[in-house]
């Protein structure tokens, strides 16, 4: 509870009903740090900065709607820090409306897309915290779901059981693609490309490739995967994982010339990080998947988010698509919502953050 | 069936995969083989009347073999080969009595099953089939910190019940997800379960104590019903429930009230009772219950190792030479 009085924030707490009501005041609180935040973000982050103790803030109390631009530009004046998620565009103008006492800005994700760098560096000496890393089990994880749905068929056998499909045991009905035996493919090794990988290999899987920039002798080395181009990579792989970030290089990389050159018993995951599906050039994949070119496609990402339920990806039952919830598990979103406001705090106190994004 | 002098008989209850039928090609000269050739199951009349004067019957897990139908076979009868490691279907009593030997295909489907498994595990437990609907009927819009968040492996517990060759080919390819602890439980301790760190507990320590519960044993009258009420009552709110063994381990009304009613997070199956699954059944409604229609061993390559075997079991016992994959009665 919040009361005015001479113009000064006071905080009142009351104790329990039945030992009568005391009130409490905690501090004066009108010197402390402002802070807005974007978001219901998850409990953890909401107590550490509850109990900080080191700032107060407002917050858009709601989990599954944005923060209206009008509410925001307005809400922002004058903050000190800004606690974010990727719905918001912290660009030019709101910068300008949350003026200059604004010193750090958070954002509880781990791309940036929604940040203008520029704007943020140049004039302003503003300091931004993010969320990688924390992740990398969800987002392996879940890449490893996509890859079995995909390969089992599973959103094809619970549909036919849903819907009178399922008869009595056959032989070679809904019949998949082993991972045993099998040659896995990685396009850009990353962390979360070794983290795949080890989660794969009691699969009994044959044999890791990889392509990338460049070799990457001591991350390959974990996972005892070979380098190869990417050609190599599209004919060998059983089942090929795109985990690389977008770049001008990357842009489209996946397209009618790599699907041409891969298996038709072959399953093509997309999970990359930084959102941007715009490693994949989607018309190509309904080709490809449309034909029997490769045999089956899983992706967490898309161009748009969300995908028009009208695209034609969705006529293909070989084709899985998931609304990006690579890192959509309980405690990786709370362990990103702490981050997010310990980076935050840590800034507002002019301190290293925990995770911080150099501009 | 009419013999030809000096064959023996046999009689196929299903169009089985080619890797198996080439092998019976090449055997004209042991056996002559009378097929339902069809992907669909036989029909019980039919059954009885194939089978009659039989040496050899191979079978699949939809085929009941039972008394009726050893008495229609008559005394030639003296393999049975089924294409699958469960056995639940054949009156092992009965078969033993006549001293009919049995084949199955253990080994060869415990990768796929497996894998089947934890594929199942993770779509359950990361709510892909309820994704893969909110893509389609327009339900994604954006970016929300909680929204379809599941539970991650990592750091959790596992239980499986039934640690043999698909309980501990499951355990292994669970490992590497970071899971801190793997208990299991069954009727005794077993030396291999070192290899993944297991903790032989009691049943009901498993159940309190696991975040994803995985029921992997055979099934037997000890194991029937033995997912009941008192059984999730006694799971975390936040666990999962995984089953791929025998749709008659589990009490699908008790299952039903305990999804429904929030006292479990969410389930898994890969076999139910009856099978199918009637398309009106509740467990279809929820949607935190996947209901897959028994799809464990079901990948071309395995099928295909497995449609082999159970022939080589067939052509050795019939001509009372070793089976590859004997069932000890």
């Amino acid at each position: 509870i919040f009361l005015m009085h001479n113009n000064k924030m006071f905080s009142f707490y009351f104790n329990s009903f039945t030992s009568g009501a005391t009130t409490k005041v905690l501090r004066d609180m009108s010197t402390l740090p402002r802070v807005y935040v974007t978001r219901q973000i998850p409990p953890e982050g909401l107590k550490i900065l509850q109990d900080s103790g080191q700032v107060q803030f407002e917050l858009w109390d709601s989990d599954d709607v944005p923060v209206p631009r009008k509410e925001l530009l307005q809400k922002v004046k004058g903050v000190d820090g800004l606690l974010c998620v990727l719905t918001e565009k912290i660009d030019a103008e709101l910068l300008d409306a949350a003026g200059s006492n604004l010193k750090v800005v958070s954002t509880m994700s781990v791309g940036f897309d929604h940040l203008s760098l520029e704007e943020l560096k140049k004039s302003r000496g503003i300091r931004v915290g993010y969320t990688p890393e924390v992740l990398t089990d969800a987002v392996a994880e879940l890449t490893v779901a996509l890859l079995l749905a995909t390969s089992r068929r599973l959103i094809e056998a619970t549909h036919e059981a849903k819907t009178g499909g399922w008869g009595t045991w056959r032989t070679l009905w809904l019949c998949g693609y082993e991972l045993a035996n099998s040659t896995v493919g990685i396009l850009g090794l990353g962390r979360i490309g070794v983290a795949i990988a080890e989660r794969l290999a009691p699969f009994k899987v044959k044999k890791f490739i990889y392509t990338d920039v460049a070799p990457r002798p001591e991350l390959a080395k974990a996972i005892n995967a070979e380098y190869v181009t990417l050609d190599e990579l599209a004919k060998q792989s059983d089942f090929l994982s795109i985990c690389c970030a977008l770049t001008p290089e990357t842009k489209e990389i996946c397209n009618k010339n790599l699907f041409s050159k891969m298996k038709n018993t072959s399953i093509f995951i997309n999970t990359s990080s930084h959102i941007r599906g715009g490693v994949v050039n989607q018309e190509d994949l309904y080709e490809a998947l449309s034909t029997g070119q490769i045999a089956g496609a899983g992706l967490d990402v898309t161009v748009p988010e969300p995908l028009p339920t009208t695209h034609p990806l969705f006529t293909l039952k070989n084709c899985v698509i998931l609304p990006h919830i690579a890192s959509a598990s309980y405690s990786t979103r709370n362990a990103m919502s702490a981050l997010a406001a310990n980076n935050l705090l840590l800034g507002l106190r002019s301190q290293p953050m925990i995770k911080e994004l150099k501009l | 069936m009419k013999a030809v002098r000096g064959l023996m008989k046999v009689f196929i209850t299903r169009r089985i995969p080619q890797e198996g039928t080439e092998i019976l090609s090449g055997a004209t000269g042991v056996c002559e083989v009378s097929q339902w050739d069809s992907d669909e199951p036989v029909p019980r009349a039919e059954l009885l009347k194939g089978v009659q004067g039989a040496h050899g019957l191979l079978c699949l897990l939809s085929d009941k073999i039972d008394a009726e139908v050893l008495d229609a076979a008559g005394p030639n009868l003296k393999v049975i080969s089924t294409m699958s490691v469960g056995f639940d279907h054949l009156a092992l009593d009965e078969i033993k009595k006549r001293g009919i030997r049995v084949g199955y295909t253990p080994d060869v489907l415990t990768d796929a099953t497996a894998e089947l498994t934890v594929a199942l595990l993770l779509a359950t437990a990361r709510r892909l089939p309820e994704g893969v609907e909110e893509v389609k009927n327009g339900g994604w819009s954006s970016w929300k910190p909680l929204w379809l968040c599941g539970y991650g492996l990592s750091g959790s517990t596992v239980g499986v019940i039934g640690l043999g060759r698909i309980g501990m080919a499951i355990a292994q390819r669970l490992l590497p997800f970071g899971v801190k602890r793997l208990l299991y439980a069954g009727r005794t301790a077993k030396a291999h379960a070192a290899e993944v760190n297991g903790e032989f507990v009691p049943l009901d320590t498993l159940v309190s104590e696991s975040d994803f519960v995985v029921v992997s044993c055979s099934l037997t009258p000890e194991t029937q019903g033995l997912c009941d009420k008192a059984f999730f009552s006694k799971m975390k709110k936040t666990a999962v429930f995984i089953n791929s063994s025998r749709g008659a381990v589990v009490n699908q009304e008790d299952l039903y009230e305990a999804l429904n009613s929030g006292q479990i997070a969410a389930a898994g199956l890969d076999v139910t009772t009856p099978e199918p699954l009637p398309t009106n059944h509740p467990l279809l409604t929820l949607k935190n219950c996947v209901v897959l229609p028994h799809i464990g061993s079901a990948t071309y390559s395995t099928r295909g190792v497995m449609s082999a075997l159970t022939v080589q079991n067939l052509l050795g016992g019939l001509q009372g030479l070793d089976m590859p994959s004997e069932l000890r009665l």
